[in-house]
């Protein structure tokens, strides 16, 4: 009989307990157990970065990382991101400012992008660049995307001053 | 999808130690994956179990002791090039973490594993090597220490022991008025070509010269011939030599030919390569980093 681990998952703000093998990878648990398909696999080997989702705020490839690292874990997908009907002002920006055409890339950007703007809120295009070198768009639509990501570090920078008392 | 694995999680270095002694050749470490499961997945690799070592206090962390640093097994490349002690006393290691990969690999691929699996293909063990770098290693029966360059055996092959474990990584500080630089070149994801100089010099005159390849031969190593063509000699001199240098170490890194290039390929980037390292370490050893200098014009 094969091992079976006992896990649990916050994701997207949601404590989940799920029975997993030791060998299912991240991308399984999240696409077929959770049925969000928002994460995409496309090279299958931490190349491309359209499965990025973030595990305690950090990005990771999901088609490369076993489920069982998610234990006790924060799991951010792309289903997370928008409050409701709001969306998150990373993804507003990439709608307004074109920072996506088919799409595929689109949640592994934006999660990539929120986890650079966490660390560094105001990074010049050369620290955006070098940090979304692995999330690759085969529309080649990176300025737009370099854009939208620059407009959003902005607006976000604007809400964290206007939301300071002394600000 | 991944073959079935069974999944052990040992919280010591002895217990992980009498897992491999237990299970031989159907185990195999396992720290942030970045290698193995993609050989896993290729199916290339095929284990019953895997040992997940970080839960295992003793190989994490990063500490600072007489100007040395120890790195812990499973610390990541991240860890590497965020952490302010590295940054601040091993300026060149905290860059070359910032270029591995792609940020999802830094997050959770391990120093330790990266040497371990001895990929060719990589960019720490090339840089350690001029820092002179040893591994600590150990298993049930005790410990020892081993300098990096015997840690190398060939391509995805280690010194290690059946049952041994590569617990840290020692790097030495480098010697006063020294400045170690990595650069690299590929167009693929790995890099095809790595090379790394230490320069301990005086303006106009370098003492000693440390030179490393990596990624076009089997293993990194160093270049002990070109190494003493380049020192005690005052900096024209080591300029008006560094084509020779070059074209020795081009052919000293007994390139081999990949998808990455052809080996005529490969020995030219190590010549072209070595040059910009020099010129840049050269820069820095004698206090003029490209930002000192652009601060200096400022001012003037």
């Amino acid at each position: 009989m094969g091992q079976v681990l006992s896990i649990r998952v916050i994701v997207n703000g949601h404590a989940h307990d799920v029975l997993i093998e030791p060998y299912l990878t991240l991308i399984e648990l999240i696409r077929d157990r959770f049925g969000l398909t928002g994460t995409k696999k496309s090279c299958d080997m931490q190349v491309c970065g359209a499965c990025t989702v973030l595990l305690n705020g950090r990005p990771v490839s999901a088609c490369t990382m076993l489920a069982f690292e998610a234990r006790n874990a924060s799991l951010l997908t792309i289903e997370g991101m928008a409050q409701g009907e709001t969306l998150h002002p990373i993804q507003e920006a990439f709608i307004e400012h074109g920072g996506l055409q088919c799409g595929f890339c689109t949640p592994g950007m934006i999660l990539a992008a929120k986890a650079l703007l966490e660390e560094n809120p105001a990074p010049t295009e050369a620290e955006v660049k070098h940090y979304m070198r692995g999330n690759l768009c085969r529309c080649t639509g990176y300025k737009r995307i370099l854009e939208s990501i620059m407009v959003a570090a902005r607006r976000l920078a604007q809400t964290h001053n206007h939301g300071a008392p002394e600000a | 999808m991944l073959p079935p694995f069974a999944l052990e999680e040992p919280t010591s270095v002895h217990e992980a130690s009498a897992l491999l002694a237990r299970y031989g050749e159907t185990a195999r470490l396992y720290a942030g994956g970045t290698e193995l499961l993609l050989a896993m997945k290729e199916g290339l690799l095929r284990y019953e179990r895997l040992i997940n070592i970080k839960l295992i206090p003793e190989l994490a962390g990063l500490a600072l002791a007489d100007g040395a640093l120890h790195v812990g097994a499973t610390t990541t490349h991240r860890g590497l090039e965020r952490s302010a002690v590295v940054r601040a006393h091993f300026p060149a290691l905290a860059e070359m973490a910032a270029h591995v990969a792609n940020v999802r690999v830094r997050e959770v691929g391990t120093l330790g594993g990266n040497l371990c699996f001895a990929e060719p293909h990589a960019d720490p063990g090339t840089l350690l090597l001029v820092h002179d770098a040893s591994v600590a290693l150990a298993q049930q029966g005790g410990a020892r220490t081993l300098a990096l360059a015997q840690f190398f055996v060939g391509p995805f092959e280690v010194a290690l022991a059946d049952d041994e474990i590569l617990t840290a990584i020692q790097v030495p500080a480098l010697p006063a008025h020294t400045a170690a630089v990595y650069v690299k070149y590929g167009l693929l994801e790995r890099p095809s070509v790595g090379v790394a100089v230490a320069v301990t010099a005086l303006p106009n005159q370098v003492q000693a010269v440390r030179v490393a390849v990596g990624c076009v031969s089997p293993t990194p190593r160093r270049l002990w011939d070109v190494e003493g063509l380049l020192s005690s000699k005052e900096v024209p001199a080591v300029r008006a030599t560094l084509d020779t240098a070059g074209a020795l170490a081009g052919s000293a890194a007994d390139a081999v030919t990949d998808l990455h290039g052809s080996a005529e390929y490969k020995a030219y980037l190590v010549g072209v390569l070595l040059r910009r390292a020099f010129e840049q370490a050269y820069q820095q050893a004698i206090g003029e980093t490209p930002s000192d200098a652009a601060r200096g014009r400022g001012t003037a």
